[in-house]
């Protein structure tokens, strides 16, 4: 593994996103979602939510990077706002 | 009816996802940990945080291939998409014209990338090439190689002639899997052949242009091969695009930190613009 260069950062990155789809299996098979339609303009499924926000996070992060000088735990924050706004109320 | 639900099925992915894991995520995670870290050599390198992020995204000269690549595929999209449509319409739908014109359509998508550059780059020369030179014999000062205006559109001349059969072939198959009975009832309703075209034709064409659509922006978003061989990215930076002001920097300068930094931006660029086509195109019937 060492050619992949791996970080502590990016293997933790990483370990949460692979821990992120497991959970989101699990919880399909124990309560299978239905569509519903939220605040976003389209009908979305619960693995929809997790991909706009995860989406969104990484845009939001890019953004802070880009046009502020923030230090970047702001935009994890704020990413983390989002995550829970679009699952709970997308 | 109680439905039994069976999910059994899944495990024949298996093997795909295995390979794409391979060629796919396996490569991607590197990059990921490639565009976090300061690499000098094989054993050294220090992590460096986002600050390659925060250089990628503030270079003037990222931002100007990346608002180039954009009105590219914006004009790639506008031109060849309602063009492969029209083409598709005017082709026969019976007798041996109908694969006449398949295989005539079908040799532009046969020719490779560099083959294509190279066949363009000679067609467009004012002092050999057939069109450059009936061009300035007609008055024209055309000049692919100095003039910004005529690089631009001998690179679109030259996407488009290679790749509208694609989309013209898609919309040909879409148009054929109609069933005539919708003509009938078009025929006895006296409706005008736009009203076919708008309210059955293309309606029909939907999942195929869907896929037209997304190939197209994909495939005119990471064009490398055919500018670099036509222009070479010239004059100046005029048709430098996206992945050669990435290719020049990972591999010309070998900056593999800010290189792989930018190429996860450019990864969620297609990710976001793709996946807005798809919603967009899959979502608007059932809105209606």
């Amino acid at each position: 593994m060492e050619w992949m260069a791996w970080t502590l950062p990016t293997a933790a990155f990483f370990s949460s996103i692979a821990v992120l789809l497991v959970v989101m299996t699990v919880w399909e098979i124990r309560s299978p979602c239905v569509e519903r339609k939220g605040f976003l303009p389209i009908t979305t499924t619960r693995g929809d939510r997790l991909f706009i926000g995860l989406l969104g996070s990484a845009y939001l992060h890019l953004m802070v990077l880009g046009l502020t000088s923030w230090p970047l735990w702001i935009a994890s924050v704020l990413a983390l706002l989002w995550l829970a706004l679009v699952l709970r109320w997308g | 009816m109680n439905k039994v639900p069976n999910n059994k099925a899944w495990w024949l992915v298996l093997p795909v996802f295995l390979l794409v894991a391979f060629s796919a995520i396996v490569p991607m995670m590197t990059v990921v940990n490639y565009s976090v870290q300061d690499i000098f050599d094989a054993s050294t390198r220090f992590f460096v945080g986002a600050d390659w992020y925060k250089q990628v995204l503030q270079d003037s000269r990222l931002h100007d291939s990346l608002l180039r690549q954009f009105i590219f595929s914006a004009c790639v999209l506008l031109i060849e998409i309602p063009l492969g449509i029209a083409i598709a319409l005017c082709m026969p739908t019976k007798g041996r014209w109908v694969s006449v014109c398949l295989i005539v359509l079908a040799i532009p998508l046969l020719i490779p990338w560099n083959v294509v550059g190279t066949i363009w780059q000679i067609f467009g020369r004012a002092d050999i090439g057939l069109m450059g030179w009936a061009l300035n014999a007609l008055g024209f000062d055309y000049n692919y190689a100095a003039n910004t205006m005529d690089a631009w559109v001998t690179v679109l001349v030259m996407d488009v002639w290679h790749w509208t059969s694609l989309v013209a072939l898609l919309c040909y198959s879409g148009l054929r899997a109609i069933p005539d009975v919708y003509y009938q009832a078009a025929r006895i309703d006296r409706a005008t052949p736009w009203a076919v075209f708008r309210y059955i034709q293309l309606p029909k064409m939907k999942s195929v242009l869907l896929i037209a659509v997304l190939l197209r922006f994909m495939d005119s978003f990471m064009i490398y091969t055919e500018p670099f061989v036509l222009t070479g990215g010239g004059p100046g930076n005029a048709t430098t695009f996206l992945s050669q002001t990435l290719t020049q920097m990972a591999v010309g300068q070998f900056d593999l930190g800010p290189a792989a930094a930018f190429s996860l931006v450019y990864f969620l660029i297609i990710l976001l613009v793709s996946w807005l086509f798809y919603t967009a195109m899959t979502h608007a019937d059932q809105n209606r």
